[in-house]
This record gives C-alpha cells, structure tokens and sequence, in this order.
C-alpha cells in the first residue's frame, strides 16, 4: 500500500487546488522568496561561470572572434598557458601550505585549550575561557595589522617594534606566509576552541566516570571515551579551518603582497582589479570549488558520526579532572600564550597610534597625540597627514561602515527570519529543504570570491537592462553583505523559529487568525529575542568585513576596515592602526551589547 | 448540535500509512474517546477533524455540510468548522496572559469588547481560574495551564471540542480531579467532544464512546463497559484492563448450537445466544479463553464446582491483591478486593463464572464467545 492515491482531475477539484494555493499568504511568501534567492544567489553564480568562457573587450587584441563569443582563452590562460606557474601554481601551492599549516597548528592548539578550559581543575576558568575567545572577536585584518606594528622592518620605511629596539628582523618573520600562517592561527585557534569546547560541554562526565570505575586509565579515558566523542567535532573545525584559511585575503593581501608573495585569493584580486577579469572569475571559481570541497568532504567523513554531539544530552555534569602538579605550568603556559599573542599586539598596536616615529620606543618625546587629533598645520615633525579625527576620509568611513553595517544587518537579520521560518515550518517538504540549500551556497564560497560573483553580474548592466550597473554603489555592498550573510542569518532565524511551536500558530489558526494576523500578534512578538541577538551577531559580523567588499570599494564607499588596510599599505601605519583602534572599540562594544540581549559569540561564524 | 461522519480517510506521511481506510460515526453529545496505544495515529486523526492536516482520501461531514471532500481536493479551512482544539501541549501564547488568550479567538470573530469579557470570564470561572486571569502561562502551574487551555477553547462555545491527552502531562493525583471536570463540563456545555488519549482509564471513565485504535485502524467502537466486557478480539483485550486479562488456551468445538471449550481449568458449554455472528471453524479448534483477574474468586476451602489451585506469589498493594496462581502448569492472575495474605505454595479453591469468560478463535483472533 504506497501513497499512490491519485484522484481524477475533475474541475471542481482544480479549483479547489488552485484556491488552496492561492488564498494561503504563505504560499506566496515561500514563493517571492524562492525567486529572490534564485536570482541572488544562482544567477549571479551562473552569470559569472558564463563570463569565464565569453571573450571580452579587452582581449580582443590577442583572440580571434568578436565580443561575446564563446572561448576558452580565460582557462587555458590559468591551467595551460606560459604565465600558469605565476598565475595559478605557485599562489595555489601558497594558499595549500597557508591552509594546512594554519589547519595543523591552530586545530589542536584550540583543542587542547578547551579540553583544559572545560575539563581539567585549571584555575581561573571562567576568566580564561573569556580570555581565549577575544581573538575571535578581533578581526583578522586587525591582528594583521599588529603582526607590522610588532615586526615590520625598514623595507615599508616604518620600523615596527622589534626592529625599533634594533633587532634585526629578516623579511620572512615580518612578511610573507610565517608570518600570514601566524597571523591566522591567532585567529582560527579560537574558531577551534569554540567548536571544541562546545562538543566538550556536551559530554556527559558520567560517560568518562564509568570508565574510571572499569579501571582505565586517565590517558586511556581520553583515548577511548572523550576523544572519540569530540572528535567529530575536531575534525569539523579543521575542515572548516582548511577550507577558510585558503581562502581568505586580508590577511594574505596585507602580510603577502608586498613583498610579491600571493595567495589564490590575492592573485585573483589582482586580476579583477588590473584584468583581464574573466581570469579572475576562473580563480574565484577555483577558490568555490575547493572551499566547497572541503566542506562536503567533512559531511561525507562525519555525516553520520555527527550524531554524537547530541549525545551527551540529559544532565552534563563536569567533575573537573585534576591535572596535579601540571597544573600550574599549563597555566603559565595559558597565560604566555594570551600575553604574546593578544596582549602584546594590541599593546604595541595601539602605542603606535601615539607615537610620532613608529619603532622610536616610548619615550615623552616621541609621544602624541597627533595622530588622533592633531592639524597639519600644527605638526611640528615631518608628516604629510592630518590626525585622524581631522581627516574627512575618516568621517567618510566611519559614515559608510555605520550605514553599511546598520542597513545590511537589518535587512539580513529580517530575511534571515523570514527564510528561518520558511525552512522551520517546511521542514521534510520540498520548499524547506530548496530554501535551506539555496541559502545555504554562500556558505561555500570564500568572502572575496563571492564578491567576485557579484562583480561579475553587476558590473554591466544585466537582465537585458533591467538592472543597471551597480558597480560603485553602496546598494552592491550592501547586496552583496547581506547575501553572504543569509547563511548565518537564516539557521539562526530557523533556530528561532523552531522554538516557537506549530502547534502556536494552529491554534491561532482555528481561532480564525489569518495568515498575517499570525504573523503579528504570534510569531513576531515571540521571535524578538532571538532576533536581536541574530542581528547584533550579524552586526558584528559585517563591521569586522573586509575580504567580502574589498572588491567594490571605491573611494566614495570605503569603509573603516578598507581604509585601515589601505592606510597599511600606503605606509602610515599610525593612522591605520588608529582606525582598527576605533574598530576594535567599536566591535567590543557591540559584543557587550549583543551579550547582554543573549547573543553568544560561540555561535558566530566570523 | 454536532455529528460527524468520517469515510474511507486515508492519511500518509511520506509512505507511512498512518489512517487506514477510516470510518467512524460521532453522535451529536458524544463524548467520544479515541483510545490506543501511541503512534496509532489518534492525534492525526484528531488534526484531520479540526483541519490541521489533509488526509489523502475520504469525506468527513459535519451536520451533513460537507467539510472534507478529498477526491475534490475540498477542505474546509479550520476556523470555519466551528470547533476547537485543546493540544497536548496545551500551546498557550507565552507572550499574552491568560485573559488574552482565552480572548484572541473571539477579539477576531469582532464580538463586542463587553461581550468579550463577558465570554471570556464565563468561560475562565467555569475553568475556576478566574483569579488566575492576568497571569502569563510560565506563571502557572501545569493543571492551571491546561484549565487555561480548555478556557480557551470553549469560549467560542463551539459546537465541537478536541481534545488531545490533555491530561498526559499531569500528576496523578491532579489527573483524577480533572477527570471530574471534564465529565462535569462535557455535561454543562453539552458539546461534542473527542477526547484523544492513550489511557485506559481515562476513556473508560470519561466517554459515552470509546473508539479503539489498532495501528490507524479501528478496532472497536463501542461504549466503555461494553468495550471492556467484550473486546472484540486478542490485541484489544490484551490492551483493555489493568490487571491485564488471564488469555487461557484450550481447544473448541461447535455442534448442536453448542459451543463446547476445553481449557486446563476445565470444560465449558455455551448456548448460541451468546455467541456473536463470527464465523466458526469446523470440527475442533484451538481457541484462546479471556478471563479478567477480578472474575476469579479465591476460596481457603474447597466450595462446589471449584478448581484446587497453588498459589505461585501474592502482591498486596493495600486497597487490592493481586494474586498469581498456577492450575496444570497454567499460570494466571487474579485480583482481590482488600488485603490478602497468601502463602507460597498454598492450596486454594477457584471459583469462576463460566459466564464471564470470553473466548476467541485463536486463528482469527475473534471474539466468538461473548461475557455476559
Ligand atoms: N507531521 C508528521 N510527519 C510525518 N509523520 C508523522 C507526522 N505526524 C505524525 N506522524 C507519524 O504518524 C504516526 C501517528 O502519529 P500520531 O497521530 O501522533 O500518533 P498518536 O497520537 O496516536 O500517538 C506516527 O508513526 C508518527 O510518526
Ligand atoms: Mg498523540
């Protein structure tokens, strides 16, 4: 007996049909939605594959053929071509080593600290555990930027603080992929931590008791019983470190580029940048590919050993294990680590906003506060820059980044509701699982390559005219923000919405509520909570931004986290250490509001 | 005011068939219980009545209107059925207060604001929760939550009432005065109700009709003592009764409109009259004897007609005892009134109505003999 009931289409049942779909509101809403996100998020996809194999103006001069026919000049220019080792080998061997290096150090180095933060008698747990996460919170183009302040040498002109302290500091310490590998690990070990952690509170110690009563060992406890359990989830955050640290820019672009080391990511930058473009779009396709490949081999290795997580479950009890006399050590270990790899840098990155001469030591002499507030008028040393107070450019950015970060995260936050609820209430129907893997996709795509897509599809005028070009415009960054969002936007708009119960809205719905009746006095006023706490993580999330918009800026639309890189790299290293100051302030800020409406930082996916 | 008539519905999720070519008449003023073991598909059902789920095939009318027609892809939106639903979950608006959620549905029908507060505290005091109405549902305890449900659903004074285990999620104790007050309401408001749950107890003290679920299908439908005296086949007598019923296997056989069993216990006869249209094999058959503990009467002496038995354990429980025995190898169960001390290993006498017992085609599983 299968559910082959089928009955005749008579005419009464068509009309039946065709009103049932038509009079229920919801229909319509998964429907415009469904549209949108195909139009967002596949066409502009396909858009850009098609860009790969269309010959453009510019190439012209060396192609056969007219504008617009077919070619396979942009791929053969990548994987066949003379320039191939420049353009694709070499930075692509860059990005594999950056990724597997940053992968191999922060990976464990995250697990073993949430093992002691969640499991062992260290001391201070609730400090450390803190602690541990604030990288997390600071960009990563910030701690970039920390790594100069820290180690740059005389070839950017500005001597960072070893140097300064005559050091001799060698190019491969203050740039290229140590010092990017570096940069990154202070960054992802904290990604790894927070997911370990989370998998590590969720076991039972009774689990890890009942082993002690058989008469294992403690080695042998965490060798059979906890490592299995979180394993899992160890094995996600490197999949997961992997296949974002190839991908992404700032940092590469910021510690890489001057001195000609280039990742995928920077490479392909250039390329959109200077042209020809479609060689771009092929890199950016190759940086979707292998984020996306990574990201499905993890579900194939894990898809059915997730269901660990949820294991612990019922009643997590922790009975701390004690470390003996390790204790301390590992706790000194802890703090050194904290102190040189968060404390330090952000120390010397913001004495350098104060100091006249960066590396000249902190003596009263070379102590100002120019570089805030200072006229150029008044400047009494050799300097060809305003404070950054002063400085419109600076207003302009803080503008722009305000209106970006405001306008993008409600918009995001609202639609990540929105498609939350349409993939809570269509959970198991064909709707909810396309909107949840339609949403999903920019997920796979790394920051820079996604808005390369976007590049691609709105830098002409597209759909035969009907959308203008919107290269230049804030409307494309904001696009593009809140696309690249939607991912995050819409599984915690989905975990909002799971909570309020169908059984909520039946009710309401035989009391005689209509659809948007529901919407207002029942959905809404129960998912303000999760709504805020979504939008302040949204929030955060688009003000730390810089790989995603990088490629759309235009000096009416810079952005703080633009104009510090840019400042970085135009060699005034105060001003733009200033800005990540105001930056960094900025964000911590928002994560004390965003904790005090219940957002947890543990869920982010910065 | 309400009958319901539900044909040949079929419901799926997926390939899982969970109504089952369902048929099933609701009188007006019944209170009908539907009664089975979980995942039978009593809660679907109950959402297909109120217009929360669509089922594939079928026809249910109420008062003759057409409400489901599935061949005509015709479902009548909830709201317009005139009935309410108590969930199990009670699903009480956490965001308004008990006042407020009582009053939603009828602020929606635009009754006037003083009539409004008219229903809503009728129904509130009628619930005895009056007092509770500014409170919000985290504010009150699970009964007053559950009071607040039925409060909501009866103040439309709909013609239909749903309930689904409303009681599941309450203490024992609370559990048996709120049987009280539903049969009480069932008789002040004289709605239909359909009442879902799986306990027993609940259908057969509550309803005027008990319709008993096998697997999406219906098994039985009958009133409460009917139900229990003569469950219509082994799966339904296994499920009805606790103590559960005594199954005694024996062999049968029907001749001279005589129904002659032989069981370990003994041998009986039976007239015809008592014996339902089932269809009898021919010749000897084995047949399975259904004999409820509380039909066993444990004599200390021997007495007429009875059967020496040993007394294999005794569980005193205070208000009863429940007494496990042994006859020829055959082991059973039977329930006193009061305390009673046994001795393991002691002889006793059983004294049993032949009357009461049930018997059943072993083969068919069906009752062919009734109790009476
Ligand atoms: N929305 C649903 N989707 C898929 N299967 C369901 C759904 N609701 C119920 N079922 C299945 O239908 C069967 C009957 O469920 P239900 O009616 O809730 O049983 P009961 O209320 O008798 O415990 C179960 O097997 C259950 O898994
Ligand atoms: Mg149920």
């Amino acid at each position: 007996m299968a559910n082959k009931i089928k009955h005749p289409l008579t005419g009464k049942r068509l009309k039946n049909l065709i009103l049932g779909v038509v009079s229920n509101p919801f229909n319509m809403v998964v429907f415009i939605s469904l549209i949108l996100l195909i139009s967002l998020i596949i066409v502009p996809l396909f858009t850009m594959l098609r860009e790969t194999v269309t010959l453009a103006a510019s190439e012209l001069r060396r192609v056969d053929g007219e504008i617009g026919d077919f070619t396979l000049y942009y791929w053969k220019y990548v994987f066949a071509s003379k320039l191939s080792s420049a353009v694709l080998w070499t930075p692509l061997r860059n990005s594999l080593l950056i990724g597997i290096f940053v992968t191999a150090i922060s990976v464990p180095l995250g697990s073993i600290l949430a093992w002691l933060v969640v499991r062992s008698d260290i001391p201070g747990k609730r400090l450390l555990s803190m602690l541990v996460i604030i990288p997390y919170m600071i960009p990563s183009w910030c701690k970039a930027l920390s790594w100069l302040a820290m180690f740059r040498n005389s070839r950017s002109g500005h001597l960072g603080f070893f140097a300064g302290l005559g050091i001799n500091i060698p190019d491969w310490l203050a740039y290229g992929p140590f010092a990017i590998i570096s940069v990154m690990v202070l960054h992802y070990y904290a990604f790894a931590y927070i997911m370990v952690s989370g998998s590590l509170r969720s076991v039972n110690s009774e689990l890890e008791e009942m082993g002690e009563i058989q008469g294992a060992s403690k080695l042998q406890i965490l060798k059979s019983i906890t490592m299995p359990l979180v394993l899992p989830s160890i094995l996600s955050a490197a999949i997961m470190t992997v296949s974002k640290s190839v991908g992404s820019y700032g940092v590469a672009a910021n510690l890489g580029t001057r001195i000609g080391y280039f990742t995928l990511a920077t490479k392909m930058k250039e390329f959109i940048n200077v042209g020809p473009h479609a060689v771009g779009y092929v890199m950016s396709i190759l940086l979707i590919v292998m984020a996306t490949g990574t990201i499905f081999a993890n579900r194939l290795f894990l898809g059915h050993r997730r269901s660990f997580e949820t294991m612990g479950g019922k009643g997590t009890r922790h009975t701390p294990i004690p470390l003996g006399m390790s204790k301390y050590p590992l706790l000194i270990f802890i703090v050194v680590f904290l102190l040189v790899a968060m404390v330090m840098p952000l120390f010397v990155l913001l004495m350098e906003t104060f100091q006249k001469s960066t590396g000249m030591g902190y003596s009263l002499d070379n102590l100002t506060l120019y570089n805030w507030i200072g006229r150029l008028e008044d400047a009494t040393w050799q300097v060809d820059y305003p404070g950054i107070f002063r400085n419109p450019e600076f207003g302009r950015a803080v503008w722009n980044t305000l209106r970006l970060t405001v306008v993008a995260s409600i918009i995001t936050a609202f639609c990540g509701q929105l498609l939350g609820y349409i993939s809570s209430r269509g959970r198991g129907k064909w709707y909810g699982s396309l909107t949840e893997q339609l949403v999903f996709i920019p997920y796979l795509m790394p920051g820079v390559a996604f808005s390369a897509i976007y590049f691609a599809m709105f830098a002409k005028p597209s759909l035969f005219g009907l959308i203008p070009s919107l290269y230049g415009t804030f409307t494309l960054i904001v696009l593009v923000s809140v696309v690249k969002h939607f991912p995050f936007a819409s599984r915690a708009g989905t975990a909002n919405m799971l909570q309020i119960g169908t059984e909520l809205e039946e009710a309401a719905d035989i009391a005689g509520a209509s659809f948007w009746r529901r919407m207002i006095r029942i959905v809404i006023p129960l998912a303000k909570q999760g709504f805020i706490s979504g939008f302040m993580l949204i929030f955060i999330s688009i003000a730390k931004e810089l790989d995603l918009i990088i490629i759309m800026m235009t000096p009416q639309t810079r952005t703080m986290s633009y104009l510090a890189f840019q400042y970085s790299r135009d060699a005034m290293p105060q001003m733009a250490d200033a800005i990540s100051v105001c930056v960094l302030v900025f964000i911590l800020i928002s994560y004390r509001i965003a904790n005090h409406f219940g957002a947890d930082i543990g869920k982010s996916w910065g | 005011m309400s009958r319901i008539e539900l044909k040949n519905i079929d419901k799926f999720f997926g390939d899982n068939h969970v109504l089952r070519n369902l048929n099933l008449v609701i009188e007006d003023g019944d209170f009908m219980t539907l009664l089975g073991p979980s995942g039978c598909g009593k809660t679907t059902l109950l959402r297909v009545v109120a217009g929360l789920e669509k089922p594939q095939n079928g026809t249910m009318t109420i008062d003759g209107v057409e409400i489901i027609n599935a061949a005509d892809a015709l479902f009548v939106e909830p709201s317009k059925r005139d009935l309410n639903l108590v969930f199990q979950s009670y699903a009480l608006w956490p965001h308004m207060t008990a006042y407020n959620n009582v009053a939603f549905g009828l602020k929606i029908k635009k009754i006037p604001a003083a009539k409004i507060e008219e229903m809503v505290m009728k129904s509130l005091r009628l619930m005895r929760i009056d007092e509770l109405k500014d409170r919000y549902p985290n504010e009150l305890s699970g009964g007053q939550q559950q009071r607040v449900a039925i409060a909501r659903a009866i103040a439309s004074e709909p013609k239909l009432i749903l309930l689904d285990e409303p009681l599941s999620n309450l203490d024992a104790k609370l559990r048996i005065d709120m049987r009280a007050e539903l049969k009480r309401l069932h008789r002040e408001i004289g709605a239909t109700i359909i009442y879902v749950t799986h306990d027993q107890i609940e259908a057969l003290t509550m309803s005027t009709k008990i319709a008993l679920f096998e697997e999406g299908c219906l098994a039985q439908v009958a009133p409460p003592m009917e139900l229990y005296m003569n469950p219509i086949d082994l799966v339904a007598a296994d499920f009805i009764g606790n103590p559960r019923i005594n199954f005694l296997k024996g062999t049968a056989s029907y001749s001279n409109e005589k129904l002659h069993v032989k069981i370990n216990i003994g041998e009986y006869d039976f007239d015809k009259e008592d014996m339902t249209e089932e269809p009898i094999p021919e010749g000897e058959f084995p047949c399975v004897v259904g004999l409820r503990p509380e039909q066993v009467y444990i004599h200390t002496e021997a007495v007429e007609s009875s059967i020496p038995a040993t007394i294999y354990a005794g569980q005193p429980a205070g208000s009863e005892t429940l007494v496990t025995l042994t006859v020829g190898g055959q082991e059973f169960l039977a329930k006193e009134i009061g305390l009673k001390d046994y001795e393991m290993g002691q002889t006793v006498y059983l004294e049993i109505d032949p009357n009461k017992l049930n018997v059943y085609d072993e083969k068919s599983t069906r009752l062919i003999k009734l109790a009476v």
